[in-house]
């Protein structure tokens, strides 16, 4: 034991009430006296490992004897069969190994000392000297040239690597701008976003909600998958149809509706979600992911949850053929918010 | 020499002769590991952890990690003709196509379950035992590493199926890029190639979710066992276990058997679970399209507590001067409170070290009592979570209590403040009221439950002494160190530079040791014990005293 540290010093024994009597006397189990014991033990883990094997090969006949041909109920057969016999097997290779240790291997326990974990102060200085014998050798501590030198070369060195990930995507349009756009623009049709048939003012009930899009949606080819994808995460609105005086227009949004109908961007700002759970009653949307719920009578306003910004407006307008119609973009940005959402163009 | 013996002697000599495996062996093989139930929950995690490399494996083989467009034509009838990504028409094939794939898919989610459930639990037992002081406090970092590897492996391997749900997740995950000062809208940028959803992300998720995560919890697994091995197992301590030894079985046979046993049993177990009970079954959520969720969206359960961090957060948002948004109902719960956290879970051995003083060496565990501070704050932290977690679930305790969801948000939010301090005061009372127990029994014995009366009609109960081995179990544990803070001027009257900390330090340390038990003296309990054998003498002096005080009581006593 070292002399410069207290470790491992018997801690409890200063002031200890009571000295420590050791071990207490080994028990001997049943299987350790009882010869016909350690016998009926001995066949239990034997019997344990033939039912293992015997599942394993309950495996193999389930696995050929039930091809999945598309029929539901036959899936759901193999897949408990093929889980029953392997885990019946695992389990069984188990249970009987730790039984086997339990009942016939020795219970008696065994002492072993533990050493101290910090090194002699020998070894502690030999380490320092080869350490000091190295870097003097090395002179890494009188040619500061060679050492500033290496110091700023390794500084920078990582900025290379940084830079490397810069086309992991596109940065040109700047991302705050592309953030800001979405396909509406002055004249794109309201459409239905299961049907894509463009919507007349007297197709919607009073208290009616519809999922729509934006009718430049559907001209997208079917190849721009990407795109279209981004264009639902983007552009994805709900058309709702109120009483007049049931809503209140928030000032410099007057005119946005068309004999009550309104339309809101349907990506909850919060984190993107889109809302989607409509209470009838009180016209308010719910996001089901953090239940940010938005007032739709009142201008789209947060009147619960994490949220803090209203659902974005989209003005609306009939056009030449009687159809509904965006009068033009959206004012803001739509979905979560960035940085620099107050500063881009949308 | 039996015929194993013979058979392995030439093959082994072989490697000797290369590696010098004799001296390791020699070495090693007699380990000895003490035993306890609670030391089995990280080698649960382990064992879960291996059956997730080859129940991933062998999913790797038959899943497309890519969002090219296909358009469904597998036998799962209501989505045939549906266009998807490869990776979520791969799943289905997985599920639907490949004999045992759906089990396998199963094992793996399950087994995922498991993983980060065992290393969390396991953590609770090292934290409440005091496993990770001195010289462990390395492998206690290490555990908080592969903890947050394991919530990291476990929320790619979500999003990789590219269902209606990983999706949803994935959205969040921009959300809260996005709300990263200054830099957000770039880095999701980069993160997703574009602008949400992109085509880049599955393919970037899974090279983390098969070699960069598992890799780093191989690297990590491995020297966390390496060291467990190197400064050998804690153990309980009692009679005959010192800081000096080790006591327990050896490796070979008896914890061969034991652990290799418990291998197969937790993945036999796993594998069980995934034949009886689904999990994740994504065809009923339908590819992801952005413009759709379904209500009672959930995360994985190891995922919950961030969700229900979000979901309480109030919606504080920033014009910083006018332009700058600065999203704090995002920042704070997503990225701030998570980090800040994982800092005080790294630090708290060190935050320990300082508040207790104490720097010495232990491989003796603490019974959670007898350090009623740290099983305070311990408990705190679970109900910390707990409240996050349920919060995470608001909408689902919604409809099973039939309370309206914005009730519960509105509880969760003073809950959070309120509860973990109370949990910490109620559990702190509890182990100190056990820890006079403790003292009670030592040195008045044991409650026998025989109720006497003595013959001046008093009544009392029989204590009989305990055993010496429990009786030295029960004050093996070390005293508190009670730390004083330096004086503020030294002997000539000058400033003592360490004064402020010191003062700070004791006033922690008293905090920390605020009416715990100490366990008796040699003095204390000899007294005690002389006083209680007079007491009993007293009674039975009282008992035996002819024509004393007769009562009708005493009369009908049948001993």
């Amino acid at each position: 034991m070292t002399t410069h540290s207290s470790d491992l010093e018997p801690i409890q024994a200063v002031g200890d009430p009571l000295p420590d009597p050791g071990l207490p006397p080994h028990e001997h189990r049943l299987t350790d006296t009882d010869p016909k014991a350690a016998k009926r033990v001995e066949r239990q883990v034997a019997a344990m490992f033939g039912i293992a094997t015997l599942a394993s090969i309950g495996f193999l006949v389930a696995y050929v004897a039930l091809p999945l041909d598309g029929d539901l109920n036959r899936l759901q057969l193999s897949n408990i069969l093929l889980g029953l016999f392997l885990g019946l097997s695992l389990f069984l290779i188990g249970i009987g190994a730790i039984q086997w240790a339990k009942k016939l291997m020795p219970d008696v326990e065994m002492v072993q000392e533990r050493h101290p974990l910090e090194s002699s102060p020998e070894d502690q200085q030999g380490a320092i000297a080869a350490f000091e014998a190295g870097a003097e050798e090395s002179g890494i501590g009188r040619r500061k040239l060679i050492r500033n030198s290496l110091l700023g070369a390794a500084a920078l060195l990582p900025l290379p690597v940084v830079f490397l990930l810069g086309d992991l995507g596109p940065l040109t349009p700047p991302p705050p701008e592309v953030l800001a756009k979405t396909i509406w623009k002055k004249g794109t049709r309201v459409v239905n976003d299961v049907t894509f048939e463009p919507i007349k003012p007297s197709d919607l009930q009073v208290g009616q909600l519809v999922n729509a899009m934006p009718a430049s949606y559907e001209e997208l080819p079917e190849e721009a998958h990407t795109e279209r994808l981004r264009v639902r995460a983007s552009a994805s609105v709900l058309l709702i149809r109120m009483e007049r005086g049931e809503f209140t227009v928030p000032e410099g949004r007057e005119g946005w509706d068309i004999d009550g109908i309104l339309c809101y961007s349907k990506i909850c700002t919060h984190v993107g979600c889109p809302i989607s759970l409509y209470e009838q009653q009180t016209h308010n949307m719910l996001c089901p992911c953090h239940q940010s719920t938005f007032a739709l009578a009142e201008g789209g306003k947060v009147v619960f949850g994490p949220a803090r910004r209203s659902l974005p407006q989209l003005p609306l307008e009939v056009d030449a053929e009687g159809y509904l119609a965006a009068a033009a973009g959206f004012d803001q940005p739509v979905g979560p918010s960035y940085w620099q959402r107050l500063e881009v163009e949308s | 020499m039996s015929t194993t013996v013979k058979l392995a002697s030439k093959p082994v000599a072989a490697l000797d002769q290369r590696l010098t495996i004799g001296k390791l062996a020699k070495e090693n093989l007699r380990k000895v590991f003490p035993d306890h139930w609670s030391f089995l929950l990280g080698e649960i995690a382990l064992y879960s952890f291996i059956v997730l490399l080859l129940s991933g494996t062998f999913l790797t083989l038959f899943f497309k990690p890519t969002m090219t467009e296909v358009i469904y034509q597998g036998s799962y009838v209501p989505l045939r003709g549906v266009p998807m990504s490869e990776a979520y028409a791969s799943t289905l094939n997985i599920s639907f196509d490949v004999r045992g794939g759906l089990l396998v898919r199963q094992i793996h989610h399950w087994s995922a379950l498991l993983f980060v459930a065992s290393m969390a639990v396991h953590m609770f037992r090292v934290f409440f035992t005091g496993a990770f002081r001195r010289p462990r406090e390395i492998n206690w970092s290490i555990g908080g590493l592969l903890l947050l590897m394991g919530l990291a492996a476990g929320f790619t391997g979500y999003s990789l199926p590219d269902d209606l749900l990983s999706g949803t997740g994935l959205r969040i995950i921009e959300g809260i890029i996005l709300s990263i000062p200054i830099v957000g809208s770039y880095l999701s940028f980069l993160v997703f190639g574009g602008a949400f959803p992109g085509d880049e992300i599955i393919s970037r998720l899974y090279i983390a979710h098969v070699l960069l995560v598992p890799g780093a919890i191989m690297a990590l697994v491995g020297a966390h066992l390496l060291i467990l091995w190197y400064q050998k197992h804690t153990q309980w301590p009692g009679p005959g276990r010192t800081e000096q030894n080790v006591v327990g079985y050896p490796l070979f046979p008896v914890y061969t058997a034991k652990a290799g046993g418990f291998f197969f049993v937790v993945s036999g177990v796993i594998v069980l679970l995934s034949a009886l009970i689904q999990i994740n079954p994504v065809w009923f959520w339908g590819p992801y399209d952005p413009s759709q969720v379904s209500a009672g969206t959930q995360p994985d359960w190891y995922i919950g507590w961030l969700d229900g961090m979000l979901r309480i957060m109030p919606g504080w948002e920033i014009a910083l001067f006018g332009i700058w948004t600065l999203s704090l109902n995002v920042l704070i719960p997503a990225l701030v409170m998570p980090g800040v956290l994982t800092v005080v879970l790294l630090a708290y051995p060190a935050i320990e070290r300082f508040a207790t003083g104490d720097d010495r060496e232990h491989h003796l565990l603490d019974r959670p009592r007898n350090n009623p501070t740290r099983t305070g704050i311990g408990v705190m932290a679970i109900v910390f979570y707990g409240l996050l977690w349920l919060g995470g679930g608001n909408d689902f305790v919604a409809t099973i209590f039939q309370i309206p969801v914005n009730y519960i948000t509105r509880f969760m939010q003073v809950a959070i403040f309120v509860l973990p301090p109370l949990a910490f005061v109620i559990t702190r009372r509890i182990a100190i009221g056990l820890q006079r127990r403790d003292r009670e029994r030592v040195e008045h014995g044991r409650e026998t439950g025989v109720i006497r009366m003595t013959t001046d009609g008093e009544f009392y109960e029989e204590h009989e002494p305990i055993s010496q081995y429990e009786a030295y179990a029960l004050t093996a544990h070390p005293r508190p160190k009670i730390i004083e803070a330096e004086p503020r001027l030294d002997e000539n009257g000058i400033k003592n530079p360490n004064y402020k900390k010191t003062k700070r330090q004791a006033r922690l340390n008293r905090f920390y040791w605020d009416n715990t038990v100490d366990k008796p003296t040699q003095d204390q309990l000899h007294d005690e014990q002389e006083h209680a054998a007079l007491d009993t003498d007293e009674h039975l002096e009282h008992e035996l005293l002819p024509g004393g005080g007769h009562n009708p009581a005493t009369a009908t006593r049948h001993d």
